[in-house]
């Protein structure tokens, strides 16, 4: 249900972005890179000493008249993102939070894989399966 | 997609081709596995494939749609033809001839076949390898065509040109072994394509044909595979059956082939008997790899930490990714480390690899730990998933393998995630069911659980006192005796006379009366003119004269105490006797009454000096002086409890029935006191008189009664001397009773007013209790959901 999915690292580059199959892939690279910025926001804006109380889903970061755009961020500021159509109404906001919880375990996995070096782009297969059954239903 | 206009042949032939790759029978999607095999047959370079599947768009969409499928083999036309690849060359270039596959058109047919028969081989997909279609002289294909040799040695030929060891030189040596190895191995895997490990270490060049032509195009990750003509051995079964088919178009190395064929045929044979499990481990595969186990971690039963897993296999010098995706495979539980079971399945496929063989999206079922006993081998067709793509080949295999669907490796992460969903989603909604239980909840007994807090205790209040007044007084007015009516008359008057305390005592007992739920400490009591005693030895004085039965009114009061009292005062008149003698059996729950009626009774004069001075429950007892003795022991217990004078609003209900207590205690007394029916008449009055001191006149005539009529129950032969003191007190009060009458009304209506105000007063105290429940409900309805608000940050 989700057009495009990244993950962004804690410097701000991209460690695995992948859209659904439309002609603009490069438009929702744009938007990723722009929802960064609100992310940065709401993560400041929470202050320092609520670090531990922030919440990791951050919720509509902002919405376009096609795309619905959601962040999420671990406690070690790797963050997702998440384009989706907004055409697609049914997406509760409880549909969104479970798409990112898993997004997070399927990330985790990945890390705790020994062979994966932090700051490595994600190439697990097994991570882009879970991805691509998030994304896929588009087509 | 670009349009695409076929010719009829063009049509045919391509949906044959669609058909045979189409081995799930999708009819929509063709497993990719298939198609890269067939663009090899096309004998089109690598980068030209690539490009080709770039071109018609399955690069974006992850998977081979009939459309992609038909404009990628139009452009293998037309890259075949020597056109520069180009979408739009796709239906400018006119007059194309049909791609020519090296898989030439009769083999499709017979690929149908063989696909269908070798899958059911299972593990023919590696035995049939056949040596595949040379095709070009390319020095790698030298190589290919050794591992073709060994079906199962080598896997792919793709990439014979390993980043790692040239795959001319390691393939010779292990295909050799390996052949060895599988005749000489005992059943099972004798198709095994992973010899012993140990060679595998140097077959380099074999882990490298593994990956498929889709991990090799898709994935990008290894280099693509020089050849061209090689089908890939990504799908076992499909290509197993390619390449049993191949033979026919091998070109070079026919006594490659040949040899190969025999292998193969033996194989084959071996195959179609058995339908083992290419995964499966040989013991001696195992013993190897508890070896190397040992080697690392001594404990079998330990673990290998993640780290030292890495630069085990690292040895193997596999891909990172590759390696990456083996440990994803093998870590079953997802803790980091590998036990047993996991280091020889991650070992197991890492020799896998080396062979070439592709890694499968999915933990094949014979190398899952051992947590479930499988012996279902049906679907080995989950291998030909191995695609590395994630497209629709990642559903294969589930689709493949629907026997096995919970041993799939994906299964405790699907029951993770569906855990996860299950979790969030059952939070969210346990939320809100509690938050709507908990409404629900709210309006249910509270409301009678808090009305009842009211009775017990008590101190009698003014209010109450009168309205047990009242009530007795309406009772009174009920019953014909007059004494009784007498009483409530000269209740009123006492009550007025008396102090607060008694009025409220009287009031309260009044009001025990009405509320008789309430006054859950001596339901009994209620039921008898007990209550009246209880109130009675409250402070208050016995306004409510017990002669008139307890407002019997209320339908809360179910009780037949009322009655009783009816009975009771109806009787006391006339047989006051008959009356006690009916009184005691009235009050059954209280034995103990009775009991202590006789303590009580022997110490009339200390309980009656207390009931005069602290009860205030008037004692009509004149009325009464058949009340059961039992009466008086709770004119004592009441006394003693009422001693608190609690004049609060809230108690008042509690006061009655103290009150009331202390009003049929006393009255009971009495009455007990009067056994002699005429002598407790007569003790009344003397009590009365002797009473007379008594602070409280109201009280103390019923008190004065009732103590009199205690002397005279200890002395028989006092009462006899008391007779005629007692019938005097009779004649007198009698006179009175007829007064009373004409009081009577009063009296009631007396009474009614000061039961209408309990009324009033409790209703007021029910409506306000109603309303702090309401509040602390809502309170904690709030509560809950910040509670529920703040919940969110400790799943996550």
């Amino acid at each position: 249900m989700a057009v495009c999915i990244a993950v962004i690292a804690k410097e701000n580059y991209p460690l695995y972005i992948r859209s659904t199959p439309m002609e603009n892939e490069l438009k929702f690279h744009y938007m990723v890179h722009t929802s960064l910025d609100v992310v940065d926001e709401k993560i400041s804006a929470m202050g320092k000493a609520l670090v531990d109380q922030r919440e990791l889903y951050l919720g509509l970061l902002y919405p376009t008249e096609d795309y619905k755009v959601y962040g999420y961020v671990t406690n070690s500021k790797v963050k997702f993102v998440m384009v989706v159509d907004s055409s697609n109404t049914a997406l509760r906001d409880n549909e969104i939070r479970s798409m990112f919880r898993k997004l997070h375990n399927s990330y985790t996995d990945v890390m705790c894989n020994p062979f994966y070096n932090p700051g490595d782009r994600i190439q697990s297969r097994v991570f882009d399966n879970m991805v691509t059954s998030m994304m896929i239903q588009v087509c | 997609m670009e349009g695409l206009t076929l010719s009829d042949a063009e049509q045919k032939y391509y949906s044959d081709l669609f058909s045979y790759c189409d081995i799930e029978s999708t009819k929509k999607v063709v497993v990719n596995g298939r198609v890269l095999e067939l663009f090899r047959a096309a004998q089109l370079p690598n980068d030209v494939v690539l490009q080709i599947m770039e071109l018609c768009g399955a690069t974006r969409l992850g998977y081979f749609g009939r459309s992609q499928f038909y404009i990628a083999l139009k452009l293998v036309a037309v890259a075949q033809s020597g056109f520069p690849l180009r979408v739009e060359s796709i239906n400018t270039v006119k007059d194309l001839p049909l791609p020519r596959f090296v898989a030439s058109k009769n083999e499709q047919e017979s690929r149908h076949a063989a696909s269908y028969s070798s899958d059911s081989e299972n593990q023919g997909s590696y035995s049939g390898v056949i040596p595949p279609p040379p095709g070009r002289g390319q020095v790698k294909k030298g190589s290919i065509s050794h591992d073709t040799v060994q079906p199962r040695a080598s896997a792919d030929q793709q990439e014979p040109a390993s980043p790692i060891v040239s795959p001319q030189q390691s393939p010779p040596t292990s295909p050799h072994t390996w052949r060895k190895h599988n005749r000489h191995s005992s059943g099972g895997n004798s198709e095994r394509p992973l010899a012993g490990p140990g060679p595998f270490w140097s077959p380099f060049g074999e882990a490298q044909s593994g990956s498929s032509a889709g991990d090799a195009v898709w994935s990008g990750h290894s280099p693509p595979p020089p050849q061209e003509n090689w089908v890939s051995f990504a799908d076992t079964p499909p290509t197993s059956s390619l390449l049993t088919m191949h033979p026919a178009s091998v070109q070079d190395q026919t006594t490659v082939r040949t040899v190969a064929s025999a292998t193969t045929a033996n194989e084959i044979r071996r195959q179609s008997s058995s339908y083992d499990d290419p995964w499966k481990i040989t013991d001696e595969q195992r013993q190897y790899y508890i070896n190397q186990f040992k080697t690392i971690q001594p404990d079998l039963n330990g673990f290998i930490p993640g780290s030292a897993a890495k630069e085990f296999f690292t040895k193997s010098k596999l891909p990172i990714l590759e390696l990456s995706h083996i440990w994803e495979l093998s870590d079953f539980d997802k803790d980091g480390a590998l036990t047993l079971d996991e280091f020889c399945a991650a070992f197991h496929l890492v020799v896998a690899r080396k062979n070439g063989y592709d890694l499968p999206e999915k933990l094949p079922e014979s190398l899952m730990p051992k947590l479930i006993d499988l012996e279902d081998a049906a679907d080995v067709g989950d291998q030909p998933g191995e695609v590395g793509y994630s497209g629709s080949p990642a559903e294969a295999p589930p689709s493949k393998s629907p026997s096995m669907p919970s041993l799939n490796q994906t299964w405790p992460e699907l029951n993770q995630s569906s855990e996860q969903w299950e979790t969030f989603s059952e939070r969210s909604s346990s939320s809100q069911t509690l938050t709507q239980f908990d409404s629900n909840i709210a309006p249910a007994d509270p409301d009678t659980a808090i009305v009842h807090p009211v009775p017990i205790r008590m101190t009698p209040s003014k209010i109450h006192m009168q309205e047990m007044e009242l009530k007795r007084t309406s009772s009174d007015h009920t019953n014909p005796t007059s004494p009784l009516l007498v009483k409530p008359s000269d209740l009123s008057e006492e009550n007025k006379i008396n102090s607060a305390v008694k009025f409220a005592s009287g009031n309260t007992v009044a009001d025990g009366y009405s509320s008789s739920d309430s006054f859950t400490s001596d339901p009994e009591q209620i039921g008898s003119n007990v209550t009246r005693q209880r109130s009675h030895s409250g402070t208050s004085p016995d306004n409510t004269a017990p002669p008139p039965p307890p407002p019997r009114p209320q339908p809360s009061h179910s009780r037949s105490s009322s009655l009783d009292m009816n009975r009771t005062f109806t009787v006391t008149t006339g047989q006051q006797q008959a009356g006690v003698v009916a009184q005691p059996p009235a009050v059954p729950p209280r034995p103990q009454p009775s009991q202590a009626s006789g303590p009580v009774v022997h110490r009339p004069v200390d309980a009656d000096g207390l009931m005069t001075h602290t009860s205030t429950s008037p004692q009509q007892i004149p009325e009464q002086p058949n009340f059961a003795d039992f009466s008086q022991f709770e004119v004592l217990a009441a006394s003693n409890v009422n001693e608190e004078q609690d004049n609060e609003a809230e108690k008042h209900a509690e006061v009655l029935p103290v009150e009331k207590a202390s009003d049929p205690a006393s009255s009971l007394r009495v009455a007990k006191a009067d056994s002699k029916t005429e002598e407790k008449a007569a003790a009344s009055v003397p009590a009365n008189v002797s009473k007379g001191t008594a602070p409280l006149a109201p009280p103390p005539k019923p008190v004065r009664r009732r103590l009199k009529s205690e002397d005279e129950l200890r002395p028989d032969v006092d009462e006899h001397t008391q007779k005629t003191g007692v019938l005097a007190a009779v004649l007198a009060s009698q006179p009175s009773i007829p007064r009373s009458v004409g009081k009577d009304k009063k009296a009631i209506q007396a009474s009614i007013r000061r039961n209408k105000e309990t009324n009033t007063v409790l209703a007021r105290l029910n409506s306000e209790l109603q309303q702090q429940l309401k509040d602390v409900l809502e309170e904690r309805i709030s509560l809950e959901v910040q509670l529920e608000q703040l919940r969110p940050f400790s799943h996550l």
